[in-house]
């Protein structure tokens, strides 16, 4: 895109860039361009970090009654009159005269903003379970005149697609609110200033002007001009707020509130699932590092800027469900920054500033949001690889991601939407597509269709398994047919749901944040990974008989012998969960997808490993009906019995090339309570997550933590308002689990650490 | 309910005897089928610990014991035939499964027990196959068979961690039913080996922590400049469930656990003695 010069003389460019080298970002909207040409690597240590400033205190100070009343009274306030887009609210401040970052959802902290267009459904059963009567006009526009994102797509949905998602073979669908896991890339208001943007966005415009209207120009037309309304309607939140978000921004200080500006647009206009902020440290640390030198800001000055940001992520919140909280619970958002990783030539992103982004929770203590995420490279600085260690033991708040191995797909300037799923930042997109369950496949191959529960007929009718004894060549030729099935039934569903979502619930601000021409993903999930393996290796390596109901439904399974289980490097069992793995992918890509999307899938659950195992029958690994599904690609509960080296060798196994869409594993270990020194262990640690991610693993959900802590947080919540876990992909505020999924968390294998 | 005599013994011919009054290199083929490096008795494996030798390793607990440690965490792997038989070559396959994973961690493998060199055929094969896969190797032993380790079994052990249980006889004897001396004598030949030894020292409160007992240990091991490190071990109850489990009479049920300031103690005490101690 070649720049249209909205500001003739230039002046206002020349001066909000001062000092930085110009390049093709100058002319052209490529934010990867100016972060590589500006970029101060750092490989240092934290010692220059410092404390929270007397401001960051009291704002801090200010937001703790709301946190206490919140884990009391759950949902604290909601204004349920006024659908929210970006110009829905007015201002709203916490401690103005101590906020250097201002902005917030909704007029007030904590007040919850409603988004019918995703589905009215959602809104009320929300408004409902959190106490707040329903507006009647709200109502009345959204049954009368205008139509939701969910009634299209229950307008499309077929009865096969209906009975899958009440059986709960496919679930957690985006059929009902935000579909999320969109990344703008809100860097681009801080350097272009929306002026420019809204220039680059008409050029793009009459370029499709020029072209036939068929349904995809007319579409693109139609998505441009929502864009470039955004854009407009975002200069003027940020006209109300103080900022001339029109021009670039000029100082460390706009650069953040501009950015955070963006994504608070974002924010108010869609309430997807996941809100993830994207990679936005290393681009601020070129800021913050100018005005360093300019001496117009000191460190302490720094800090503030990312503890102020870091404290307006923590109080983001969306009106849910019940039936949501239950799948994804303590109000996570995911919005995921991503620190560390490496350029394409090898140099570190790395900067002063992930630093400052680890050292909030430090600062500001444990919390879930935002959901930080570690690039991880074998050529990260020691010393950072050290530190983001001491932040895990100390805080439990981190998540890692393999840089090595996404970089050559995704480049070096993507992020991560949610927990697992890299895209290219401004030039990618996905169309979420939560999971099946594959363990309930299983057992429908088995029952020729039927629901181990209901008894219902949910797949198309075939021939059950009728002997007494399970094998192995009749289940997997069984089970073959039930994925094919399944996974055509999926992408069929996900079309229906992501053309009724760009009709109905457009992203049009962060849609405004990324080029025109876009890669899109379609991103398909499996859950209950190692509960299949295992049930599969049962069948082939133990003899399993079938325990059959009076209708002659298979409703339970007795184990003879032993068998291998997933999670100890046993390439017995492992290469079955590999093989599922490329089995199921290879069948979705069978099937075309809306706007051409590319195929991805994730081995993912989040905490609805816990839903998805209580509407799931006995399985033949021995698991019982109702027994949680091990979250993402961790082995089952206690199964990986020779530790978390065979633990993690197995997870690492599972191939990248057919889950692009991510392979989330948890690992918790208890604190050492090895007297050697924690320098040592340190060591070590560094050393396991080089072994790991060298060997092919994609992601590490690191939690030092002891069952005695969690069990005494769960009789005495009060006392660890803070305690922070990471669950498959996210982390989340124990304290603020369902009871379930506590218990869920604490059964889980905990490594001792020697 | 188990038969018990004496000093935690167990009644010749139940169940429980491992023939514990066999000289230590009387034959342990007792029992095995077919040639005796083909196969051997193991309880378990684990992975990832990071203290039982550098890096990270694969610690494989072989059954068999001939001591009859009071403080024993893992009393069910006293009896050889309460492992579970394996092929040489099935560990052999399975190590490689960890090899690469080890190598890149700088650990290896340590063989712990049991006693490891109850199995030495079995041990030594394994031993042999771990430094053909480039892996650091480590010998968890009491010392007390190990004259049956000869130098070509020793040429394959990068790291012997000799249990030296207590530095008095007579306490030693009180400890673990057992003579002090044949595990002196292992020391000493390794020594003269120059062969890498971290010495462990179990800090039991009431059984080995009197000062002399120590200090002997100390001032034996103080000279030798193989021995990389002392390590106290802190006396812990995590193996108490065990003795339960299998209905043995465990006489350290009341024990308490060293205090820091008592393992601050013992250290000291090797540190006077000129010993490099953690």
């Amino acid at each position: 895109m070649e720049g249209i010069n909205l500001d003739p003389t230039g002046l206002k460019e020349a001066r909000c860039w001062r000092g930085f080298e110009q390049g093709r970002w100058t002319a052209t909207i490529e934010l990867r361009d100016f972060i590589m040409r500006n970029v101060t690597p750092y490989a240092g240590d934290e010692s220059f970090l410092v404390g929270a400033t007397q401001r960051t205190r009291a704002v801090w100070e200010k937001l703790q009654p709301y946190f206490a009343e919140e884990r009391k009274k759950g949902v604290l306030d909601v204004d349920a009159a006024t659908p929210s887009t970006v110009l829905a609210h007015g201002p709203g401040y916490i401690d103005r005269d101590n906020e250097v970052i201002v902005g917030l959802q909704t007029d007030q902290p904590f007040k919850r903003a409603i988004f019918p267009a995703g589905g009215l459904r959602m809104v009320e059963a929300g408004l409902k379970a959190a106490g707040f009567p329903a507006d009647s006009a709200v109502h009345d526009a959204y049954t009368k005149y205008r139509k939701t994102h969910n009634d299209g797509v229950f307008d499309a949905y077929t009865p096969e697609i209906m009975r899958c998602r009440n059986s709960g073979i496919i679930t957690g669908l985006p059929d009902s609110y935000g579909r999320g896991r969109i990344i703008g890339d809100y860097r681009r208001v801080a350097l272009y200033g929306t002026d420019r943007l809204l220039a680059a966005k008409r050029k793009e415009r009459a370029q499709v002007d020029e072209m036939w209207p068929n349904d995809e120009v007319i579409r693109t037309r139609e998505e441009l001009a929502e864009q470039m309304r955004a854009l407009a309607d975002l200069a003027e939140m940020g006209r109300r707020y103080g900022c001339d978000i029109a021009r670039p921004a000029e100082t460390a200080q706009e650069a953040v509130q501009w950015t955070y500006l963006a994504y608070l647009g974002a924010i108010k206009e869609a309430n997807g699932a996941a809100m993830s902020i994207g990679r936005i440290s290393t681009f601020l640390d070129i800021y913050i590092e100018r005005d360093l030198k300019e001496g117009t800001l000191d460190e302490a000055g720094a800090q503030e800027l990312m503890d102020q940001l870091v404290q307006k992520l923590r109080i983001v919140r969306f009106l849910r469900t019940p039936d949501y909280d239950a799948l994804f619970s303590g109000d996570p958002y995911w919005a995921t920054e991503c620190v560390g990783g490496m350029d394409m030539d090898g140099r570190t992103l790395v900067t002063r500033n992930a630093y400052r982004v680890l050292h909030t929770l430090t600062n500001l203590g444990p919390a879930p949001e935002p959901n930080i995420t570690v690039l991880w490279s074998k050529n990260l600085p020691e010393a950072f690889k050290r530190y983001c260690i001491k932040i895990s033991r100390d805080t439990s708040s981190l998540q890692y991601e393999n840089d090595d191995l996404m970089r050559p797909y995704w480049g070096d300037d993507y992020g991560i939407a949610c927990c697992v799923s890299a895209m290219r930042l401004g030039k990618q997109m996905q169309f979420f597509g939560a999971r099946v369950n594959l363990a309930k496949a299983l057992l429908y191959a088995i029952n020729g269709g039927r629901d181990e529960v209901s008894g219902d007929q949910i797949a198309p009718p075939t021939a059950p398994v009728t002997a007494d004894v399970l094998s192995y060549d009749e289940v997997s030729e069984k089970f073959d047919a039930t994925m094919e099935w399944l996974a055509r039934t999926y992408v069929h569903a996900m079309n229906c749901i992501h053309y009724m979502h760009d009709k109905y619930f457009y992203e049009r601000l962060e849609m405004a944040l990324h080029d025109r021409d876009i890669l899109r993903t379609m991103a398909f999930g499996i859950a209950g990974l190692s509960v299949v393996a295992d049930s599969l290796s049962a069948i082939r390596h133990a003899k399993v008989h079938v325990i059959r109901d009076d209708t002659g439904l298979a409703v339970d399974y007795r184990i003879e012998g032993d068998f291998p289980k997933f999670g100890n490097a046993d390439s017995r069992v492992d290469d079955i969960a590999v093989d599922l793995v490329s089995r199921f992918m290879a069948k979705l890509r069978k099937h075309p997808t809306y706007r051409n999307a590319v195929h991805t899938q994730s081995v993912l659950t989040i905490t609805s490993n816990v839903v998805y195992g209580k509407a799931t029958g006995n399985t033949p690994d021995g698991r019982r009906k109702g027994e949680p599904f091990a979250p993402g690609a961790n082995p089952m509960h206690g199964r990986d019995d020779h530790g978390w080296l065979a633990s993690c060798i197995s997870v690492a196994r599972l191939p990248y090339a057919d889950a692009q869409d991510g392979i989330s594993y948890t690992v918790s270990v208890a604190p050492s309570m090895a007297r050697r020194d924690q320098e040592a262990a340190l060591d070590n640690a560094v050393r396991a997550f080089d072994m790991y991610f060298g060997q092919g693993g994609f992601h590490m959900n690191l939690n030092v933590l002891s069952k005695e802590t969690l069990e005494d947080a769960m009789e005495h919540p009060e006392k660890y308002p803070q305690l922070t876990i990471r669950v498959s992909g996210y982390a989340v505020n124990f304290v603020r689990l369902t009871r379930e999924q506590q218990l869920d968390v604490i059964r889980r294998t905990f490594h001792s650490s020697y | 309910m188990l038969e018990v005599e004496g000093e935690g013994m167990v009644k010749v011919g139940s169940r429980f005897d491992l023939r514990t009054n066999q000289a230590p290199d009387a034959p342990e083929t007792e029992g095995f089928e077919g040639p005796k490096e083909t196969h051997g008795w193991v309880h378990s494996y684990e992975t990832g610990s990071t203290v039982d030798g550098p890096g990270v390793r694969v610690m494989l607990f072989m059954s068999g014991c001939f001591l009859r440690c009071q403080y024993c965490h893992n009393p069910d792997t006293w009896h050889l035939k309460d492992g579970t038989k394996i092929e040489l070559s099935h560990a052999i396959r399975r190590l490689r499964d960890f090899a690469p994973a080890l190598r890149a961690m700088g650990g290896g493998l340590t063989i712990s027990g049991g006693e490891p060199l109850v199995q030495i055929g079995f041990t030594r094969g394994l031993f042999s196959a771990a430094k053909q896969m480039g892996l650091h190797t480590a010998l968890d032993t009491s010392g007390f068979l190990g004259q049956r380790a000869d130098d070509d079994y020793m040429k394959n052990v990068d790291l012997v961690l000799l249990d030296i249980k207590s530095g008095d006889p007579d306490t030693y004897r009180k400890v673990t039913g057992f003579d002090l001396a044949p595990t002196l004598r292992f020391a000493e030949r390794l020594n003269a080996m120059n062969k890498a030894v971290w010495v462990r020292f179990v800090l039991v409160p009431g059984l080995t922590d009197a000062r002399d007992n120590i200090r002997r240990v100390a001032e034996f091991v103080a000279p030798m400049k193989n021995v990389q490190w002392v390590e106290v071990l802190p006396f812990h109850q995590m193996g108490a469930f065990k003795w339960k489990s299998l209905g043995l009479d465990y006489k350290l049920a009341e024990t308490p656990v060293p205090t820091q300031a008592q393992i601050q103690a013992a250290l000291e005490i090797f540190h006077a003695a000129g010993c490099r101690a953690r």
